[in-house]
């Protein structure tokens, strides 16, 4: 049976970009209306929402953000950001089940947030480091993934609301990682059946590169045949869809037709 | 050891479209599991019968099929009546054959359809002879005379849609799309009908099966797969299925030979409408919404198994 096609996890609404942070600021919907509807129309099926650094009062921009968004689309949201009183705030207005990110495999901080999860009926994304940090190699990374999907699965949390994040970091100074990262992920889908969902922030990968889009297309390639199934990602990067829709379509998560393009931006 | 329970939920549902006259109207598909799986899912209408009927007597049809239909096969009006009336045919499926064999005025065919239309009162399928060209003349006029009656008009193919989309968007009628037996050519279509703004709920699928014993199992796994991808989220997948039972297994050496020429395989009278009847609740299985049957006693037998296993709901 074919596997069901990438959870497209739009990016842009991110304080980081300038666009978002003027609006934050300003509180002005307008913009992040438009990102909101132009990335579902672009084939988002998640929505990331990150304050990043455009407010002295995070919870507020936050709460702001999500209703913001709220207002346009249904489309579900992911609540970005490491602190968790910010993800509280989020989870208070947010109206659909939504994606927290994120937490990681340190025991006593992946347990407050399997339980917020459990409460609110979210999906959790979690990355493979722990208190001694990100893993430079596979195998701590796998450790870090064993012991989350243990503990979801003692705490009662679904695998299809678990996310597994190993972590992809800038090719340009660590270039043996992308390859840990192919090799860890495809561990990662034997640690229990069905696996968790897999995931990546993908444009890490080409953090400060000249040639952002080619590389991003082509990680995300590479580890979708390593079983990655969702990314946080510009969905607004068009030749990047294509090449992620073509891979769906290769790996036979989705049905191909002559039109298969158009099928995926049709629906 | 306690075994788990495996429960599979899906994402996407089967499209739901509505056919018939404002007073007599049914609904096909709507299902978000596989076929009677009711601990998966919801399955809000049932698999529906529709009897074929002919504009003419098909050749080589077997004397006990001829039998048990009656003197009605000479008028198709009374024949499509005497279905409902007596057999209970949830839909008449309308097949032309006349057009491509003889000189008969489209007019009258569009009048044929529309008499059974009104004697019925059922949902009707209208089925084209299968010649594109004279489709292409034939199907418009049906669906004018038909406008309002939310029909069902095949076939569409991906060489040749854009008439009958056009003409059952304008009488808002529903396509049936076939694909020979093949999925990709079926998204295809699918994709094809819906750049004609033909909304994706007035679409039907046809996987142009066979009978048992001609590819069918080869349909029911595309079938099956179809229904897959649409459960899965595949929203140009997620077209309700139709199964040709009839036409199919009068075409069979099966249920021609007598049991004089083949005397190992029994008696044609039962042996026919066991054909029908095994071929509609196998593809009932793959997922069909809407099977095309003739023998009246297969038509029985295959709403008794639908009514048990709808029962289980």
């Amino acid at each position: 049976m074919p596997q069901s096609s990438m959870i497209v996890i739009g990016e842009r609404i991110n304080g980081m970009f300038r666009d978002v942070k003027r609006a934050i600021r300003k509180r002005d919907p307008e913009p992040i209306q438009q990102l909101a509807l132009d990335q579902v129309k672009a084939g988002a099926d998640l929505l990331d929402v990150n304050v990043g650094a455009a407010s002295s009062r995070p919870e507020k921009a936050m709460q702001w953000l999500v209703k913001t968004i709220q207002e346009v689309t249904d489309t579900p949201l992911t609540l970005d950001n490491p602190k968790l009183e910010i993800i509280q705030a989020g989870l208070e207005v947010v109206k659909h089940p939504p994606l927290i990110n994120s937490t990681n495999a340190d025991p006593e901080r992946l347990e407050i947030y399997l339980q917020l999860a459990l409460e609110h009926n979210a999906s959790l994304l979690c990355l493979t480091m722990d208190k001694s940090g990100v893993p430079q190699d596979v195998n701590r990374r796998v450790e870090c993934a064993a012991v989350i999907v243990s503990t979801a699965q003692v705490m009662g949390l679904p695998m299809e609301r678990l996310y597994i994040d190993p972590i992809i970091l800038p090719v340009n100074c660590a270039q043996e990682q992308p390859g840990f990262i192919l090799e860890a992920l495809s561990q990662f889908r034997y640690l229990s059946d069905p696996p968790p969902h897999l995931v990546v922030g993908l444009s890490n990968v080409s953090q400060g590169a000249p040639e952002r889009s080619l590389i991003n297309r082509t990680c995300l390639v590479l580890c979708m045949a390593a079983g990655l199934d969702a990314a946080i990602l510009d969905p607004f990067d068009t030749e990047l869809m294509d090449a992620m829709i073509t891979a769906d379509v290769l790996l036979n998560r989705q049905i191909y037709s002559d039109s298969y393009l158009k099928a995926y931006r049709s629906r | 050891m306690p075994v788990q329970r495996v429960v599979q939920r899906w994402s996407g549902s089967v499209n739901v479209v509505t056919v018939g006259p404002e007073n007599a109207s049914l609904q096909l598909g709507g299902q978000t599991s596989l076929p009677f799986l009711y601990d998966e899912g919801e399955l809000p209408n049932p698999p529906r019968i529709a009897m074929e009927v002919y504009d003419k007597v098909p050749e080589g049809w077997p004397a006990p099929l001829l039998e048990a239909l009656g003197d009605v096969v000479h008028d198709p009006v009374a024949w499509a009546q005497k279905c409902v009336q007596q057999w209970q045919a949830d839909m008449i499926c309308l097949r032309l054959i006349r057009p491509s064999e003889e000189e008969v005025s489209l007019d009258s065919v569009a009048q044929l359809a529309r008499a059974i239309q009104d004697a019925a009162g059922v949902p009707l399928i209208i089925w084209g002879t299968g010649e594109g060209d004279l489709d292409n003349e034939l199907l418009p006029q049906c669906s004018q005379a038909l406008r309002g009656s939310r029909c069902l008009l095949g076939v569409a193919k991906q060489e040749n849609y854009k008439t009958l989309a056009a003409t059952c968007i304008a009488d808002g009628h529903s396509v049936i799309a076939e694909s020979p037996i093949d999925i990709n050519i079926c998204k295809q279509v699918n994709i094809l009908l819906s750049e004609m703004d033909l909304p994706l709920d007035r679409i039907l699928i046809y996987p142009a099966n066979g009978a048992l014993g001609y590819g069918f199992e080869y349909a029911y796994s595309i079938m099956e797969r179809t229904r897959l991808a649409a459960l899965g989220g595949d929203r140009m997948m997620a077209m309700p299925l139709l199964a040709v039972v009839g036409a199919e297994v009068y075409r069979a050496k099966e249920s021609k030979a007598t049991e004089e020429e083949a005397p190992e395989w029994g008696a044609l009278g039962p042996r026919i409408v066991a054909w029908e009847t095994c071929t509609a609740v196998g593809y009932l299985q793959a997922g069909a919404d809407v099977v095309t049957l003739c023998h009246p006693e297969a038509v029985e037998t295959v709403r008794a198994f639908v009514k048990e296993l709808v029962g289980k709901q």
